[in-house]
């Protein structure tokens, strides 16, 4: 596929050049040019007012080297452990999986490292009909090297046409290298993923230009179709306890890595659980005006079992560590409910946080942005209303 | 010691807007800056440069254009400046990205290369660990600490979701930066002068000789099928009245919501 500009018909107008959101339509001679940087975003096209631009030939990955489609069948996800104990998104993944292994009528395996047969049981139970299980304790520590080596053989070994990974510091850092490995296509950060009507293409839709916009990632012509999945997004699998399933254990090869893991610290706040495993955050910004805010938000977020976020103002200030910082240089968040506290919403925060399920928001400022993207706004002083609501929310705990 | 350092001209994605009518992306007047975290990844480079006296390469494939962040690049330290600019990388994804880059590094050599830990355009994150694989070295993400560096390894902290993990490697080595590794700093004078006579180099597929089906469109797994607006929050609601008011109905909200 290639977009390019008719020359017949274009006219100089200039219209399409701010259109294109990598700078990639510039004027030459008079007429619009696409260079190369255009990413076929396809944002130009619609923009043209005489039809100039137009979208020509097939789609990608058209390489010589076809792939038989068909050889690949079943949904594959990587079930994520720290310190041997499965993490969420492995129970989400298994949910999504088995979601699009009935749409496709396939199987559904998960990939297990460093963990033990009684977690490999318990993919079992959350839906997976297969658990190919690496329970070598050199794998316990993630570590990118032999990762990348045992996800990429059982891949090859098995072919499966769709592979899912959480989008976490551990999905993020080794999928791309697994993916590179195989020649195969993988879509970051997805937060939703439909089969295609007619195919068995998997239409992945991520986020991206910080949340602003929305893009749907097709791979057609090449297999595995990988991708990382939000933490938090997608509903887990149904749970039971009599299902029975087959694990099958895979042997490390090489015992010897170029990386190696001296320890792990885990987080040394006391901000309560995970920013992205968190399904309650209570965020400050600059309107909690010191270090007493952050510890009225902390008592309000041990009441409701939340964590403490914060806004980058906030931790600039150094009220809050930048583990907690929400937002376009933090952690980008989606719990299912998001407590607001003094943060007026600079985008840059919006975009770490607006895809929350649930957005209550206080401020001072009735015109403050966050209230534009808030399901509940209150405008009021938040040293007012948060010890009032911990108050009440204690009486209501000790009524009970 | 020779390090690169893969940089990115992005839009500066605060400000590009979707308009939901017509679904096309909206940007009169967004500036093109460097990718922030490529900013820490440079800052890393120089740190290292002046305490050991390294070569610091930058390189960014893009248009004829993105000379202008290599010069900025130049201005606040950089030795060498490499442009990958040729129609045949167009439509590149991560893939196709991650081998385009990796074959011009290769030529340039290298014995660490520092990317930020991603692109505020895209966010994929996925270029980076994508390039060490084509160069078959080990790659560390998400540094936020950098505790000992020498030729042959380095220890330093890698920022995990529920902490973070001290790791060792050896060199060669790719390492992507996460911004609470450093403070970028701001373009000397000096600098400024050097950047303005400082010679681009411009690397064209000429030069490295990528095969069409593995480069560009043509080599790129992954094709974007359109773009939408993200949802709006349909249902908003403002809580009226005097504080102890708005408190109880904040308090029904969250008991509704199983939250007490």
């Amino acid at each position: 596929m290639n977009i390019r500009v008719d020359k017949d018909v274009c006219t100089g107008c200039e219209t399409c050049v701010t259109s294109c959101p990598y700078d990639s339509i510039i004027m030459e001679d008079g007429f619009a040019f696409i260079n190369e940087y255009c990413q076929l975003c396809r944002a130009c096209l619609s923009i043209c007012p005489e039809g100039a631009i137009k979208e020509e030939g097939s789609g990608a990955g058209t390489s010589s080297e076809s792939v038989d489609l068909d050889r690949y069948r079943g949904v594959l996800i990587f079930a994520e452990q720290r310190k041997g104990t499965l993490s969420h998104v492995s129970m989400e993944l298994l949910g999504a999986g088995r979601r699009l292994a009935n749409k496709l009528n396939t199987t559904l395996h998960a990939a297990l490292l460093g963990a033990d047969n009684n977690e490999a049981e318990e993919l079992v139970r959350w839906g997976a009909d297969k658990v190919f299980l690496c329970n070598d304790s050199l794998v316990r520590d993630f570590n990118d090297e032999p990762y990348t080596d045992l996800l990429s053989r059982i891949i090859d070994s098995n072919k499966p046409e769709i592979v899912l990974a959480g989008a976490t510091a551990i999905g993020r850092s080794f999928l791309p290298r697994v993916a590179v490995r195989l020649r195969a296509g993988l879509t970051a950060d997805c937060t939703s993923l439909e089969i295609e009507e007619g195919t068995r293409n998997l239409m992945q839709v991520r986020p991206a230009f910080g949340g602003n916009i929305m893009a749907t990632i097709v791979c057609p012509d090449r297999r595995p179709q990988m991708a990382t999945v939000r933490p938090r997004v997608m509903k887990k699998g149904e749970y039971d306890k009599n299902r029975k399933g087959e694990i099958v254990d895979i042997p490390l090869q090489a015992k010897t890595f170029k990386t190696s893991v001296i320890e792990n610290i885990g987080d040394v706040s006391e901000c309560g659980p995970g920013l992205q495993e968190a399904e309650i955050i209570v965020a400050g910004g600059r309107g909690m005006g010191g270090p007493k805010g952050y510890a009225m938000l902390k008592e309000l977020s041990e009441a409701i079992n939340g964590t403490v976020g914060a806004s980058r103002a906030a931790v600039d200030e150094g009220w809050i560590p930048y583990s907690q910082q929400v937002g376009q240089t933090g952690k980008t968040v989606c719990p299912k409910i998001y407590i607001a506290c003094g943060i007026s919403g600079a985008v840059q925060h919006l975009v770490g946080m607006q895809s929350s399920d649930m957005i209550i928001a206080i401020n001072k400022n009735p015109d403050a942005p966050i209230f534009n993207i808030s399901n509940y706004g209150i405008v009021g002083d938040i040293h007012e209303i948060v010890p009032l609501l911990i108050r009440r929310i204690e009486e209501e705990r000790s009524r009970k | 010691m020779n390090i690169t350092v893969c940089i990115k001209q992005v839009p500066d994605t605060s400000e590009v807007r979707i308009n939901p009518e017509t679904n096309t992306l909206i940007r009169d007047g967004v500036p093109s800056i460097i990718n922030p975290y490529d900013l820490h990844a440079l800052e890393a480079a120089l740190s290292i440069k002046d305490a050991t006296g390294a070569n610091v390469s930058v390189l960014t494939m893009g248009p004829p254009q993105a000379d202008s962040a290599l010069k900025e690049a130049v201005a606040m330290g950089a030795d060498d400046a490499y442009l990958l600019t040729d129609r045949a990388f167009a439509g590149s994804d991560t893939w196709a990205t991650a081998n385009t880059l990796a074959t011009a590094i290769r030529k340039i050599g290298f014995d660490l290369i520092l990317c930020g830990k991603q692109a505020i355009d895209g966010d994929t994150a996925q270029v980076g660990p994508g390039i060490a694989e084509f160069l078959s070295i080990p790659h560390i993400a998400y540094v936020s600490k950098i505790d000992t560096i020498t030729e042959e390894c380095v220890r330093v902290h890698r920022l995990m979701d529920d902490g973070y993990d001290v790791v060792e490697s050896s060199t060669p080595l790719l390492m992507t930066i996460v911004k609470e590794l450093n403070s970028p700093r701001l373009p000397s004078l000096k600098g400024k002068i050097r950047a303005k006579k400082a010679e681009i180099k411009k690397i064209s597929n000429s030069d490295i000789e990528i095969k069409e089906n593995d480069t560009g469109l043509p080599g790129s797994p992954t094709q974007v099928k359109n773009i939408f607006a993200p949802e709006s929050k349909k249902d908003r609601k403002t809580i009226e009245g005097p504080p102890p008011d708005q408190v109880s109905q904040l308090v029904d909200i969250l008991r509704s919501l199983k939250c007490i």
